[in-house]
């Protein structure tokens, strides 16, 4: 039963064209929707042919410029929404990495007494669908109400504590030498948070009514954090079980403490492992719809997944499929891109964290 | 290696490194456990005294001068929520056509009928495109991630739009394809989200309790839903099939080659069994996902026809988004809670099922 050819495991012609004319038919499948919404979007007639035409005759990009000035006749730009958006997912995957790092490294290097309880209690947490707590979040969420003046006051005093602090805090960093890429990030992050209190505090500035959480972007996403924390819990433990514990080890022979390890050792060590998770919980939360839906009421908070869903109505007809093909191009374009560029590190997570994008 | 230098740590140091963290640990992990108690415990506690009230929209308000105190309590009315539900009392849920156990059942059935397809045909992509010598490889690989980056709300309502009756992509496409082999046009003037009819009803099991049917033959619009998962469901089964796929040595395949085992052979008998310590926990993950996928629900269907497509967390969305039965949706949430745990232990049952059979 021996073959002469040199590798038998090699494909044979016939079998090689045969999997090409599937793989072939796969691909179309997957880029035909794709293709059909690229042509729908450049397409000058609101109305879709009654013909299957991919790529209209005369195509125009006047679909884009309109989603991109006003995606609706509600007053908020595309660059409002889009940045409320980033400012939940982005936040939401922020602080739950922030808060969350800290458990999955406990959970991943230690074996302290009640480890095995608490870590059911996250995998419980997790299976909890989002929309089953819902209610009880709307209903106290809704409760909590302060007066705006004193809202205000608070987080433009946050945006600038945190300014302040983050800033010293890098400075004294730089001058010892010992601004790292941690530094760096530390220093972004801060910054970050700070531009979003103080966003906060100018958007809710010279309103008469109380501040109500519910519908507020930040308790929007607090309550997405209850969701996403058990998965960025579950997801950094995964990984920090991969990251090797050989250094660590070396370097609490030395004489480092628990915490020097984990803020000099551990945390540099895991920087990409931090950046996947931040990435599929930004991902996970990009689209989010369902608590913005239900909390948010004023338009200049509302998100981009919620604008797509006000495009194509519940049971609207004369739906401007143009602008609704454009708006969905510019909705999916970025996260796509970003997912291409590191696709190898990103699909890495996905089979290690157990999570569908 | 890692426990030899455990060893060396736990001379050096004269004891365990567990030890000499002391509190540490407890310490790191309170943040998370604060906020889960905050976030998730205390609302469902809270939560589970709502469902025995009647709370709905005029009881939302809060007194501004005490702390969490209602201005107009709502009533208490014992299991009355939890009765209405699961007997399907119009007077309590206030959602025509809702039948509980349909429902459930409906779920099961589309939560295990869209894993099923969606692994299958993952197993099978990543197994041709793991062939040796296979042209444009690198092409597919980075294209077939495409679906998976796509946000479920732009592909479900992207499906939505391919699906109308009208002029959507689909019915046009099959009238051109049908074209050639002499179908009129009319025969694919298929509602796809709106028809009561049951194509393939020889398929599906019939079953009924107290005169409803909880099994039935399923309507067109299950197939678009089963479609619009599918596209955007198989890729993520090729990643994870593939990294198996990787790992296993080709010494086998030669080995088996020398034997004279045929393709099929070698699938069922080395591929699919190496396949199975990844893709068994990833198949029951995804369908705990499926099984509280909105999405689809939401934005596809809307539960088109007669509620029929509905599972069980778009009719709790429905109940308090837009009916604003919290107290209902309250009792809702409790028994979707009962039925996750029960889903969880008979999975986790199934995974170490597969892991005892794998040793």
């Amino acid at each position: 039963m021996f073959k002469s050819t040199k590798d038998p495991n090699a494909m044979k012609m016939r079998e090689q064209l045969i999997t090409q004319v599937i793989l072939l038919l796969i691909a179309f499948s997957v880029i035909f929707p794709i293709l059909y919404v690229f042509g729908m979007s450049v397409n000058p007639d609101p109305r879709r042919p009654t013909q299957l035409v991919i790529f209209p005759s005369t195509p125009t990009l006047a679909s884009y410029s309109a989603v991109l000035d006003r995606p609706t006749a509600n007053p908020a730009t595309f660059w409002q929404l889009a940045f409320n958006s980033t400012l939940l997912s982005a936040g939401v995957a922020g602080a739950s990495l922030f808060i969350s790092v800290f458990a999955a490294y406990a959970f991943s290097r230690f074996r302290f007494a009640g480890r095995e309880f608490l870590m059911i209690l996250v995998i419980a947490l997790r299976l909890i669908p989002g929309v089953a707590i819902l209610v009880p979040l709307f209903v106290l969420f809704n409760g909590l109400r302060i007066n705006n003046t004193l809202y205000v006051a608070t987080t433009a005093a946050l945006a600038l504590a945190c300014f302040a602090f983050t800033l010293s805090w890098f400075i004294s960093r730089y001058r010892d030498n010992e601004a790292g890429t941690g530094a760096i990030l530390t220093l972004v992050v801060g910054l970050f948070v700070a531009v979003m209190m103080a966003q906060t505090a100018y958007a809710n500035y010279g309103k008469t009514d109380e501040f109500n959480l519910r519908t507020s972007l930040l308790g929007v996403g607090i309550a997405m954090l209850s969701g996403s924390l058990p998965f960025a819990v579950w997801n950094l433990k995964g990984y920090l079980d991969t990251v090797p514990k050989e250094l660590e080890e070396a370097a609490r022979i030395d004489g480092a403490s628990f915490n020097q390890t984990f803020f000099r050792i551990v945390l540099p060590l895991a920087a990409p492992v931090l950046a996947i998770t931040f990435f599929l919980s930004f991902m996970g939360n990009w689209a989010e719809f369902y608590i913005s839906w239900m909390f948010l009421t004023e338009p200049e908070t509302y998100t981009l997944s919620m604008t797509l869903w006000n495009i194509v109505g519940q049971y609207a007809a004369n739906i401007p499929w143009n602008r609704f093909a454009a708006y969905s191009m510019v909705m999916a374009f970025p996260v796509a891109v970003v997912y291409m560029l590191f696709q190898k590190q990103i699909v890495g997570g996905l089979t290690l964290g157990g999570v569908k994008g | 290696m890692a426990t030899f230098s455990s060893r060396v740590s736990r001379i050096m140091s004269g004891s365990g490194s567990s030890d000499k963290a002391g509190l540490w640990p407890y310490i790191f992990v309170t943040p998370t456990i604060a906020f889960m108690l905050v976030l998730t415990f205390m609302p469902v506690l809270f939560q589970v005294w709502m469902s025995f009230t009647d709370f709905s929209l005029s009881n939302l308000r809060m007194d501004p001068e005490k702390f969490m105190a209602f201005i107009n309590p709502p009533k208490n009315v014992g299991l009355e929520n939890y009765r209405g539900i699961l007997a399907a009392d119009q007077a309590v849920i206030k959602i025509a056509g809702f039948y509980f156990w349909r429902t459930l059942f409906f779920n099961l059935w589309w939560a295990v009928s869209s894993v099923f397809t969606t692994t299958v045909a993952g197993i099978v992509i990543a197994v041709l495109l793991n062939a040796e010598g296979l042209w444009f490889k690198k092409f597919y690989r980075v294209l077939f991630i495409l679906p998976m980056t796509m946000p479920s709300i732009v592909v479900n309502t992207v499906w939505r739009n391919m699906f109308d009756r009208e002029n959507g992509a689909i019915n046009l496409a099959l009238m051109s394809i049908g074209g050639v082999f002499g179908f009129s046009p009319e025969t694919f003037q298929i509602d796809w989200l709106g028809s009561v009819s049951a194509p393939l009803a020889w398929l599906f099991p019939e079953l009924s309790i107290a005169g409803q049917p909880i099994l039935f033959p399923m309507p067109t619009t299950y197939f678009a839903m089963l479609i619009s998962n599918f596209w955007r469901g198989w890729p993520w089964v090729v990643v994870v099939a593939t990294a198996a796929l990787q790992s296993i040595p080709k010494e086998l395949y030669e080995a088996a080659a020398m034997d004279g085992a045929s393709g099929v052979r070698k699938f069922f008998n080395i591929t699919l069994p190496l396949l199975k310590p990844a893709v068994v926990p990833a198949a029951i993950l995804s369908f705990s996902w499926t099984f509280n996928l909105l999405d689809i629900s939401y934005f596809l269907t809307q539960g088109q026809p007669f509620y029929q497509t509905e599972i069980l967390v778009s009719v709790l969305y429905r109940l308090v988004n837009e009916q604003r039965l919290y107290g209902v949706g309250a009792a809702f949430s409790m028994i979707i809670f009962v039925v996750s745990i029960i889903l969880f232990i008979i999975t986790n049952r199934m995974l170490k099922a597969t892991e005892a059979a794998d040793v």
